[in-house]
C-alpha cells in the first residue's frame, strides 16, 4: 500500500508543480460549454422573407398585417416586399434572403368562397436550421390566419394540451452535462495517456521497474494518480459550471454529492479505459493521434450534444458501449431533474462494471518488463 | 560465492542476437566494466541483470538469486542507474529521492536522515529543494546515483553513468563513484564505451562486441596482452613499395598494420623503433608527414581482440600520448 500511496504522491506532487493539466483540462470545456452551449440554443431572429403579393386584396393584407406582427415583437423574421416574383426568387438564390412567401392571384377570393386558398413558401433548404424555422413560424402563422373567425362553443375537435414538468432547459444547461464528463475525458487522455507514454519513453518507468514494486502495485499506483486528477478537474468543471449554465438550487448539498458519486465512477471508468488503450503503447505520437478519434468517437454519440434517438443505428450501438452515454445521461438526471440516486443507479453500475473490466484487462496486459 | 554468476546468458529479439552465450563472474567489492561500442549488447546484458528484460536462454544470480526465478529478491538487493536520465525533472532532487525510498520501503524513521547523507555524499545538498530540470547534465546524473543508493544496496549497476556529460562532469562523477565506493561495501557492475572509463574506474573489464564477450582481465592485463608496449603511428609521404618490409624488419617491431600512407607499429622498445624509423625514412628518401608515439590503451586492446576501432567511442581521451617529432 506505501509504494501504491509513494507512486500517488509523485504524481500529486508533479500536478501541484505544473497545473497546466488541470487547465487544459477546464478551459477546453468550459469554451465549448460557453460557446456552444449559447451558440446551439437561441432562437434565430431577424430572418428575411421576400413576400410577393400577387392579390393585393382584403385577405392578403389581413396575413401581411400577421407578418408584420411577427417582425414587431417575435423578430424571427422581417418582410422584404417584392412586386416581382422572378427577382425575389433572384434574391433567394443570392442569399440575401432567406425564402419567399408568394400569395397568388385571387387568393382573397379563394379564402372567401373557401376554394382550396394556398400561399406558398419557397425557402432555401441548404441550412437545416433556418428552413426549420420559417416553415415552423409561417406555419403556425398560416393557422393562425384561417383560425381568425369566431370559435365554436362547443370544440368539436380534438386538441392537445402540453404540459412541461420541468422549468425550461436552455441548450447551456444541457450541454452542461457532456462538459463534466468531456474535462475528465480529457485529464485521462492527457495524464493517463499522453503523460503515461512521455513518461514511458522519457524512461521515468524503467525507474520504476527496477525497484521492488509489484505490478499490481504499479498499475493502482498509476491509475489512482490519474483518478485523483480527473476527479479534481469534473469537481471543478461541475462548481464553475453550474453558475454559468444557470442550473437552479444547483448547490443543494444532496445533488452535489450525488454529481461527486458520478464523477468518481466516470473519473474510473475513463481511466481504466485509457489505461487499457495504452498499457502496451510505446510511441508518444499514438495518444496524441486518438485524442480527437476517441473524443469524437465517444463524446458525440453520447448524447452530450444531440439525443441518441435520432441517431442511425450503428451510431446508437456506439452509444450503448460508450461510458459517456451513461455518465452524461446521470449528470443530466441530476442536474435537469433533480433526481435521486434510483435515477442514476444503472449508469453507475455499468461505469463501475466497466472500470472493473478495463482494469482488469489492463492488469493482464501489463508487462512488467522493458 | 560471486556476487555476480552469469552463465551462457543469451538474448534474442527475433532472428537478432544482442548477447550470445556470455559468461563470467563479479566477485564481491570489485568494479567490473562491460567494455564495448553502442550496440554490442552491454544494456540488453545489464537489463538481464536488473530484471527489466527476460533472457532468452542460459542463467544469471545476483547476489545468489535467480533474475528469472527471484526477480524481486533481486531487485531489493541492486540499486540501478539506467542510461536514460529518468529521475522525474518537476520534482526536486529530495523529493525524487524521497519517493524512491517509499518505493524501497526504507523505513520513515530513516529517510529524511538518509537523504541528506545521500544529498551530502553526491555533493547536491545545496540543490537538494531545487526542481530537477534545473540541475546541469551532471548534477543530474549524480542525483540519480544518490537514488540508486537511497535503500543501501549491496550491488549498484551503472549503464554508461557518464554518457552525455563534458568532461569536467565526466571526471566529478568518476570522482563521486570512486568515493561512495570507498563508503560503502558496494559491488559495481558498469557498462560504459569510453576507455579512460574502464581504464581508471575498473578493477576488471570485459571487451563486449557483436553480442560476444570477447576478453575479460584487468586492464594492467589486458594492455600487457598485446604485442608492443608502444605505439608508434607513422605518416608517410610517397614510399617504395619495399618500405612496409623495412618498417617491419626495424628493431623493437612487433606488427605493423598499414593503410594507405599510415603505419600503426607495435613496439617493445619505442624510442629505439622511432629513431631507426626516422633514420631509415632519410636513407630511403621518404618524406614523415606525421609522427606520434602513444604507450597501450584499451583501444588498442579492442583492436587487436576485434580487429577493429571501437566503433562510436571517438569522444575517447586521455590516451598518454607524447608527439616528440613532427616533419613538415
Amino acid at each position: 500500500m506505501n509504494r501504491i500511496l509513494a507512486l500517488v504522491e509523485r504524481d500529486l506532487r508533479r500536478f501541484r508543480r505544473s497545473p497546466t493539466l488541470i487547465i487544459v483540462s477546464l478551459i477546453f470545456p468550459i469554451v465549448q460549454l460557453v460557446v456552444l452551449g449559447y451558440a446551439f440554443g437561441g432562437k434565430l431572429r431577424d430572418l428575411r422573407v421576400g413576400v410577393v403579393d400577387q392579390d393585393h386584396a382584403i385577405q392578403a393584407v389581413k396575413l401581411r398585417e400577421l407578418f408584420n406582427a411577427i417582425h414587431a415583437n417575435a423578430r424571427t423574421f422581417e418582410t422584404v416586399e417584392y412586386t416581382d416574383r422572378q427577382q425575389a426568387l433572384r434574391d433567394l438564390r443570392d442569399g440575401r434572403i432567406n425564402g419567399v412567401l408568394n400569395i397568388p392571384p385571387e387568393f382573397s377570393r379563394r379564402v372567401l368562397a373557401k376554394d382550396d386558398p394556398q400561399v406558398a413558401l419557397v425557402e432555401d433548404n441548404t441550412d437545416n436550421f433556418v428552413s426549420a424555422t420559417l416553415e415552423g413560424a409561417i406555419t403556425g402563422l398560416v393557422a393562425d390566419f384561417d383560425q381568425a373567425k369566431p370559435a365554436s362553443r362547443v370544440p368539436t375537435q380534438a386538441t392537445l394540451s402540453v404540459v412541461e414538468i420541468y422549468p425550461y432547459v436552455p441548450y447551456v444547461q444541457y450541454f452542461l452535462a457532456g462538459s463534466i464528463v468531456m474535462s475528465i475525458f480529457i485529464t485521462a487522455m492527457i495524464g493517463g495517456g499522453i503523460i503515461f507514454i512521455d513518461d514511458k519513453a522519457r524512461g521515468l518507468h524503467e525507474g520504476y521497474l527496477v525497484t521492488p514494486v509489484t505490478k499490481f502495485e504499479l498499475i493502482m499506483g498509476f491509475n489512482l494518480g490519474g483518478v485523483i486528477k480527473a476527479v479534481l478537474a469534473g469537481t471543478v468543471l461541475m462548481l464553475v459550471g453550474i453558475p454559468i449554465a444557470g442550473i437552479p438550487h444547483g448547490f443543494a448539498p444532496g445533488r452535489l454529492g450525488l454529481m461527486f458519486l458520478m464523477i468518481v465512477a466516470t473519473s474510473l471508468a475513463l481511466i481504466s479505459m485509457m489505461f487499457l488503450l495504452m498499457v502496451r503503447v510505446s510511441d508518444p505520437l499514438v495518444p496524441r493521434s486518438i485524442f480527437g478519434v476517441l473524443n469524437t468517437l465517444l463524446f458525440f454519440p453520447s448524447g452530450a450534444v444531440y439525443p441518441p434517438s435520432g441517431f442511425p443505428g450503428w451510431m446508437k450501438a456506439i452509444a450503448v458501449a460508450d461510458p459517456f452515454t451513461y455518465a452524461v445521461h446521470a449528470f443530466k438526471s441530476l442536474l435537469l431533474k433533480g433526481t435521486g440516486i434510483t435515477a442514476i443507479s444503472g449508469d453507475l453500475t455499468f461505469l463501475l462494471i466497466f472500470a472493473t473490466v478495463m482494469m482488469t484487462a489492463a492488469t493482464l496486459l501489463f508487462r512488467r518488463t522493458l | 560465492m560471486s556476487d555476480i554468476e552469469v552463465e551462457n546468458i543469451t538474448k534474442k529479439f527475433g532472428a537478432f542476437t544482442a548477447v550470445d552465450a556470455v559468461s563470467f563472474n563479479v566477485a564481491h567489492g570489485e568494479i567490473f566494466g562491460l567494455l564495448g561500442p553502442n550496440g554490442a549488447g552491454k544494456s540488453t546484458l545489464i537489463r538481464m541483470l536488473t530484471t527489466l528484460i527476460e533472457p532468452t536462454s542460459g542463467t544469471a544470480r545476483v547476489n545468489g538469486y535467480d533474475v528469472r526465478e527471484s526477480p524481486n529478491e533481486v531487485r531489493e538487493c541492486i540499486g540501478v542507474i539506467p542510461q536514460a536520465m529518468t529521475s522525474d525533472l518537476e520534482l526536486s532532487a529530495r523529493e525524487n529521492l524521497l519517493i524512491f525510498a517509499k518505493l524501497y520501503g526504507v523505513p520513515r524513521e530513516r529517510r529524511k536522515h538518509m537523504i541528506q547523507d545521500l544529498l551530502e555524499a553526491v555533493e547536491l545538498a545545496d540543490w537538494g529543494d531545487h526542481p530537477v530540470k534545473n540541475l546541469s547534465g551532471g548534477m543530474r546524473r549524480r542525483l540519480e546515483i544518490a537514488r540508486g543508493l537511497v535503500h543501501e544496496p549491496k550491488i549498484f549497476f551503472l549503464d554508461e553513468p557518464t554518457t552525455g556529460l563534458d568532461p569536467v562532469s565526466r571526471v566529478a562523477v568518476w570522482e563521486m563513484l570512486v568515493k561512495l565506493k570507498g563508503q560503502r561495501d558496494l559491488t559495481i557492475l558498469m557498462t560504459t564505451h569510453y576507455m579512460d572509463e574502464a581504464d581508471r574506474l575498473c578493477d576488471r573489464i570485459a571487451i563486449v562486441d557483436h553480442g560476444k564477450l570477447v576478453v575479460l582481465d584487468s586492464p594492467l592485463k589486458l594492455k600487457a596482452s598485446v604485442p608492443g608496449n608502444t605505439v608508434v603511428e607513422v605518416s608517410f609521404g610517397p614510399a617504395p613499395e619495399s618500405w612496409a618490409g623495412t618498417v617491419k624488419s626495424l628493431p623493437g617491431v612487433e606488427d605493423v598494420t598499414a593503410q594507405d600512407h599510415v603505419f600503426r607499429i607495435a613496439s617493445n622498445n619505442g624510442p629505439v623503433t622511432t629513431t631507426q624509423l626516422l633514420e631509415a625514412a632519410q636513407r630511403a628518401g621518404v618524406t614523415v608527414a606525421s609522427l606520434s608515439v602513444q604507450s597501450t590503451t584499451l583501444d588498442d586492446v579492442f583492436v587487436h581482440y576485434t580487429g577493429s576501432q571501437l566503433r562510436d567511442a571517438v569522444q575517447s581521451t586521455g590516451y598518454d600520448v607524447s608527439v616528440f617529432y613532427q616533419k613538415r
